[in-house]
């Protein structure tokens, strides 16, 4: 006899009614001790292990990289390192590329000469679109070619977990899930990821805050505006070696001041919105690896660098023709670009930045690697034009613009703080379902990075430091 | 016809560098546990069948704890690949063997590829391919994803489980007489609701344990199933008045 759809439903509902143990864990127990016994049986007689073959790194490594006295000081100093060797490093091959791409220019410059091109198109096609692209290629090309192969190694090797390990403690205390650390710590490289990667948090709660607070840390597509911003301005009264020092160590404070957002924001959060008692759990830490050097190196400078640089250049080709015509109509006596830019100055110039600052991070919307791009165009056909031939000029092009170092910090820290990227957003509502808390991941960020840039510039402007 | 392998195994163990030698993809691996959240599909072929394999998220159970946990769980029983490939850390095979015991009580046509090999060597840690495979009732392949070691092996068990020459008899374990009462007091009841389609001792045992997510998950399935069979009925009987 055939039941029919209801008849199956209610009676699965009968069966699991009265033989389901709801109030007890007595069952659970069991069921785990008995697959903890069999396993452990059947390692027994299966598996043998001699001890003789314990290597010094397995034995020690983790005592000190995740001890309490050395591991943040470790961590700070890891670090440090990369970032000292991506700004020590990427000056020459920028250089390089920079007066590669201006040799071009010339000889672009003769050929449109020689074919007796009108003066708009070499404006559109030369002045906008070749000599924007080349700037974003020889500025964040060698950095993301340096930092991106180090960081992949450190990852491959297994120490992301090991800082994760660290700062375990430091999210429960902040009421938030002690995981949320490993999805904070791949934001570092993707928010977007960082985002889908929380469904490793098990409680609703503390899942949502991992995903509200994941865009306070650095992406690939944010560190090169980054290290660049810390490279050109933050240590301009420093030569030489000190400069590359205290660059690198502006990033850092950049990244420590992203953690704590993180941290405060996690706890504000679960101290109002998202109340409840953090859940348990172990951290395990994954045994380190010999990481595939040279596979690890060619894929992460490939796949990475090509990626981000990709999608900044496939955007500068469009922008740059876009940031042409509208410069170059006059609505009056001003382009249709300087009023737009005009309408966001003074909302713009409160928080210490200009309005095309602000009409770039508003156009970088789809994605933060071209936040950048779309500055430099816009900069590039209003100011006086600078052929690209070297990285000092790139200075001259932000300082024809007003730029003061409270510029660059304040670029950084809105860089930093601002809402996430079109693509995290997409995923933060898949992840949520919900338009209300997508709306929040909106929001929230926007709203301290205008308070946090608008506090320093005030504070700066006000005691005339600038 | 393709047959479908899913690859399941605690976190940080290699699937995803095993899933991309398999399909020649090149999804991201890293030393990272919780890296694969979302599921990732390719294709191979060998001389004998052609294969699309899923990519489950790695997780340390199969009980609904949470989201990734579900999606490999819901993919096992309601989506039934046709061969399950647990891979297994052979450097922490008694942790890991917790998660390929859960899956054998799902599921019968399950490969262990134990994986690391290498590693677990340079540690002093031998693993007896052929008691293990004894005892578990499965076959059970070593190998090195990473270095390529056993993999040749493992295709070759891949292809014959496919062609149905592999014999398995599952490890089942053994629960306490008022468990085990219960779940033989269950079962035909289950068997009454789905027939052989879903494993009833599992189902069973996960009724006892009171899982509400997999009560909700089954309710959706028996609803679905109804919705097809009414719609195929529908159409039928539309065609008859037609003729």
């Amino acid at each position: 006899m055939a039941l029919n759809t209801s008849e199956k439903l209610s009676q699965l509902d009968q069966l699991f009614h009265d033989h389901a143990r709801q109030s007890s864990d007595e069952v659970r127990d069991h069921i785990v001790t008995r697959i903890y016994q069999s396993s452990q049986e059947l390692t027994n007689t299966a598996v043998e292990r001699s001890n003789k073959k314990i290597s010094w790194i397995d034995e020690n490594l983790d005592k000190i990289v995740t001890s309490k006295t050395f591991g943040f000081p470790i961590m700070f100093l890891m670090l440090g390192v990369v970032i000292y060797l991506t700004i020590a490093g990427a000056n020459v091959p920028s250089e390089m590329i920079a007066s590669a791409f201006a040799k071009g220019e010339d000889w672009l410059a003769v050929l449109f000469t020689w074919m007796h091109a009108p003066d708009w198109l070499y404006g559109i096609l030369v002045e906008g679109f070749y000599r924007g692209t080349s700037w974003v290629v020889s500025v964040m090309l060698p950095p993301m070619a340096i930092f991106f192969p180090m960081f992949a190694l450190l990852e491959n090797f297994g120490y992301l977990p090991r800082v994760a390990f660290n700062m375990d403690r430091m999210f429960k205390n902040a009421g938030a899930h002690g995981k949320q650390s490993l999805t904070m710590a791949m934001g570092f490289g993707c928010n977007a990821a960082a985002v889908m990667a929380s469904r490793i948090v098990e409680s609703p709660r503390e899942r949502m805050i991992a995903i509200l607070t994941n865009n306070f840390v650095p992406c690939n597509g944010r560190w090169p505006l980054l290290i660049l911003m810390a490279g050109l301005f933050m240590a301009a009264g420093f030569t030489g070696g000190m400069n590359t020092l205290v660059s690198t160590g502006v990033v850092v404070g950049i990244v420590l001041f992203g953690i704590a957002t993180t941290l405060v924001v996690s706890w504000a959060l679960s101290k109002t919105l998202l109340r409840g008692v953090p859940t348990h759990f172990t951290l395990e830490l994954p045994p380190y690896r010999k990481p595939k050097i040279w596979n690890t190196i060619v894929r992460a400078t490939l796949d990475k660098s090509w990626f981000v640089l990709k999608r900044a250049v496939i955007i500068a080709a469009p922008a740059s023709l876009v940031t042409w015509i509208l410069a170059n109509v006059f609505v009056g006596d001003v382009s249709v670009l300087e009023h737009i830019a005009g309408f966001f100055d003074p909302f713009a110039q409160a928080l210490g930045l200009d309005g095309y600052i602000l009409m770039a991070f508003i156009l970088g919307f789809p994605a933060n690697e071209i936040v950048l791009p779309i500055l430099l165009m816009s900069y590039l056909s209003t100011g006086s034009l600078i052929e690209v031939t070297n990285l000092s000029e790139l200075k001259l092009i932000f300082l024809d613009h007003g730029w003061t170092w409270l510029t660059a910090l304040n670029m950084m820290l809105f860089s930093l703080l601002h809402y996430p990227c079109g693509t995290t957003m997409f995923n933060i509502y898949k992840e949520t379902k919900s338009w209300k808390w997508t709306f929040m991941a909106f929001l929230l960020p926007s709203a301290i990075a205008i308070i946090v840039t608008f506090i320093i510039a005030q504070v700066v402007t006000g005691f005339g430091w600038v | 016809m393709t047959k479908n392998i899913a690859l399941a195994g605690n976190p940080n163990t290699g699937k995803s560098t095993l899933f991309n030698f398999l399909t020649g993809l090149k999804q991201h691996t890293g030393n990272w546990p919780g890296k694969t959240v979302v599921r990732a599909e390719g294709q191979f072929e060998t001389d004998r069948h052609s294969y699309k394999v899923i990519d489950l998220p790695g997780t340390y159970s199969l009980y609904s704890n949470s989201a990734d946990e579900e999606v490999a769980r819901d993919y096992i029983i309601f989506e039934k690949p046709d061969i399950t490939l647990v891979v297994v850390d052979a450097t922490s095979l008694e942790r890991n063997l917790n998660l390929a015991l859960q899956v054998l009580e799902m599921t019968s046509n399950v490969i262990i590829c134990v994986n690391l090999i290498d590693e677990a060597r340079r540690k002093g840690i031998t693993v007896d391919q052929k008691k293990l495979s004894e005892q578990l009732g499965v076959p059970v392949v070593l190998i090195s994803a990473r270095e390529k070691v056993g993999v040749i092996e493992l295709l070759k068990t891949i292809d014959q489980m496919a062609d149905g020459t592999i014999e398995t008899c599952p490890y089942q374990i053994a629960y306490d007489n008022t468990v085990e009462t219960e779940i033989e007091a269950l079962e035909p009841k289950i068997k009454q609701l789905f027939g052989d389609h879903f494993p009833s001792r599992w189902i069973a045992l996960r009724l006892i344990d009171g899982d509400q997510h997999l009560l909700d998950a089954l309710k959706a399935y028996i609803q679905r199933s109804s919705q097809i069979k009414s719609d195929l009925e529908l159409k039928q009987g539309g065609v008859s008045h037609g003729a």
